[in-house]
């Protein structure tokens, strides 16, 4: 994290920071005066320019090993205050002094680097993997309805004599399921990316929770589930200000999930909850719930349970996850005690009670 | 001339034209069709066809200005077919004069639905002191609804906005219209009136209120009255 920070820092920055430490040792090492000896000082600037190839560039470092040697030799080899050296092994010591800051300095840059690439290379294969998972799902998503539609169209167009009336009418069926499969999977590839680009921003308006949740479960139970859904929610439930299109988006996505993903005879129930200023609608269901180490994964991006059995882009979640934050609210999802999973989604915003006032 | 009903077909997607053509044939509509804006409009100057199905998405003018246009002259109804979702773009067609809308990808079933009740609307414009849709029948003159002849209690507001809703069968009417025409200028944000009257008016008017079978919500544009076909 610190060599995050740190490399973010202009080469200038580095320099002047350099500096400052090794005059601040040094400083302190003069007014310490005769008490540390000018060859432990000589150490001591040693350890200051390895710190400073811990976390600097290359140039910082030769410049701060070249300055250090010069202020060592400068104010604490005898004769001080110039750079003449007494002795000879004094030449000695400060020239050893110089290769080895150089050398120990070049080599924990060159360590940074190997390292720095490997993390890039780790990355990359991250990457490569997740594109990868989003291919293989999205290709057989996006395939298999297309399939189905070419498929079907070329069986009605050339065996139409060998097609039974009922044969017939099931290809159309299928045709149609496979275009609307099709058209749900665009729908989620362009929600993503509207909300990938961040240019989605919410419409606020006074919504009728009870009208948009019974006008959800109207819309998914046009496709024959085998599921029961049963609606907990008072009539005199108060009107609340959010994005009513965001909101049905969310509902549908979570309630399709479960469609998807529960055996028949599943029931599902929905609650909603409103307090002062936030709502909460709870969808929860008796199935199998989630399993304990994936239940935090799911609402990532392209994430599909390791164990599943059904198709899906592992967009649907996300997108729930995405619009609930676009309305500054949280999606949270649990396994009930007594089996099953609980999506609870909270949505600030204001409440109006208007609703339950007679009028004129 | 035959003397089926004509439909204006204006859209540049082969196609959904001959998608279109099909279905409209198929159920005894004479189908005219335009690949451009300009064609469009030469066509409907020549001969005013009953209806118009029109594409916000022309390839040399935006079907916004289509609208605007053919509405200095023509009165008969028209439909926007549209792949744009966004709500500003439909409460702007409707506002220039649009009478429904679809979004892309649609059911025919659907389609040929709003093509009758919007040819119907068009009937209505006579003014009548009566309308009956359904169950449902209004006296304009004495103030009165009826759900299978029994008169149902409604408040003046939710008797004004009930009024409005059944004059425009068939057609959605956008929340500022509605707030406007009912409760005023003033009033063109104050959504939450109108939310409430129409769930008081469904408790009302409705058999089952969760599942309103005659005023039908248009996500995030308005309100739509329908009578049971």
């Amino acid at each position: 994290m610190i060599n995050l920070y740190i490399n973010r820092l202009s080469k200038g920055k580095q320099l002047f920071l350099g500096t400052l430490l090794i005059c601040f040792t040094s400083g302190i090492c003069k007014l310490l005066g005769g008490a540390v000896d000018y060859k432990i000082v000589g150490f001591i600037l040693l350890v200051n320019v390895s710190l400073i190839a811990a976390v600097f560039d290359i140039l910082p470092v030769l410049y701060a090993a070249s300055i250090s040697a010069l202020i060592w030799d400068f104010f604490f080899i005898p004769p001080f205050y110039t750079f003449q050296v007494g002795t000879a092994d004094d030449t000695i010591l400060l020239l050893t002094y110089f290769v080895i800051a150089i050398v120990s300095g070049v080599l924990t840059y060159k360590i940074r680097q190997i390292e720095k690439i490997a993390r890039q290379k780790e990355e990359k294969a991250n990457t490569v993997k997740l594109y990868n998972t989003l291919f293989n799902s999205l290709s057989h998503e996006l395939r298999t309805p297309i399939a189905t539609i070419i498929g079907a169209t070329d069986n009605l167009q050339n065996q139409d004599q060998k097609l039974s009336i009922s044969q017939r009418n099931e290809l159309i069926a299928e045709i149609s399921k496979a275009s609307f499969r099709l058209n749900q999977q665009v729908e989620n590839l362009l929600s993503m990316s509207r909300l990938e680009t961040g240019i989605i921003q919410p419409k606020k308006d006074w919504c009728d929770i009870n009208e948009i949740v019974y006008h959800m479960i109207d819309v998914i139970e046009e496709s024959d589930i085998t599921q029961k859904i049963t609606i907990n929610i008072e009539q005199s439930f108060p009107l609340f200000k959010t994005d009513k299109g965001m909101l049905e988006q969310i509902l549908y996505n979570i309630l399709q999930n479960a469609i998807v993903h529960t055996a028949s005879d599943t029931a599902i129930d929905i609650y909603a909850k409103c307090y002062t200023d936030i709502l909460e609608i709870t969808i929860e269901d008796n199935g199998e719930g989630f399993p304990d180490d994936e239940i935090l994964l799911v609402f990532n991006k392209f994430y599909r349970l390791q164990q599943s059995k059904t198709g899906g882009t592992g967009l649907g979640l996300s997108i729930v996850k995405g619009f609930a934050e676009a309305l500054s609210g949280k999606v949270m999802l649990e396994n009930r005690s007594t089996g099953g999973a609980r999506f609870t989604i909270q949505i600030p915003g204001e409440s109006s009670y208007l609703k339950n006032l007679k009028n004129e | 001339m035959s003397n089926r009903t004509s439909i204006l077909v204006i859209d540049d997607e082969i196609q959904i034209r001959k998608l279109l053509a099909i279905t409209l044939e198929s159920n005894d509509y004479e189908v005219i069709q335009a690949m451009t804006a300009r064609e469009g409009l030469i066509l409907s100057a020549n001969h005013p066809p009953d209806l118009i199905l029109l594409d916000l998405g022309l390839p040399d003018e935006s079907g916004h200005e289509v609208l605007q246009k053919l509405r200095e002259w023509y009165t008969g109804p028209v439909i926007i077919l549209s792949v744009i979702q966004s709500e500003e773009d439909i409460i702007k067609a409707l506002d220039n004069g649009a009478n429904d809308y679809l979004v892309k990808p649609f059911r025919t079933g659907e389609l040929l639905a709003r093509i009758r009740s919007a040819l119907r609307g068009k009937l209505n414009e006579q003014l009548t002191s009566t309308l009956t849709a359904g169950e449902i029948s209004i006296d304009f003159s004495a103030r009165t609804v009826k759900k299978n002849n029994l008169v149902l209690k409604l408040t003046s507001t939710e008797y004004t906005l009930f009024s409005l809703l059944i004059k425009n069968e068939g057609k959605v009417l956008t929340h500022h219209h509605l707030l406007k025409e009912v409760w005023g200028p003033g009033y063109i944000n104050q959504s939450q009136y109108l939310r409430v009257f129409i769930a008081q008016l469904r408790k009302k008017i409705e058999d089952d209120p969760n599942h309103p079978a005659y005023i039908l919500t248009e996500s995030g544009v308005g309100y739509r009255f329908v009578g049971n076909e």
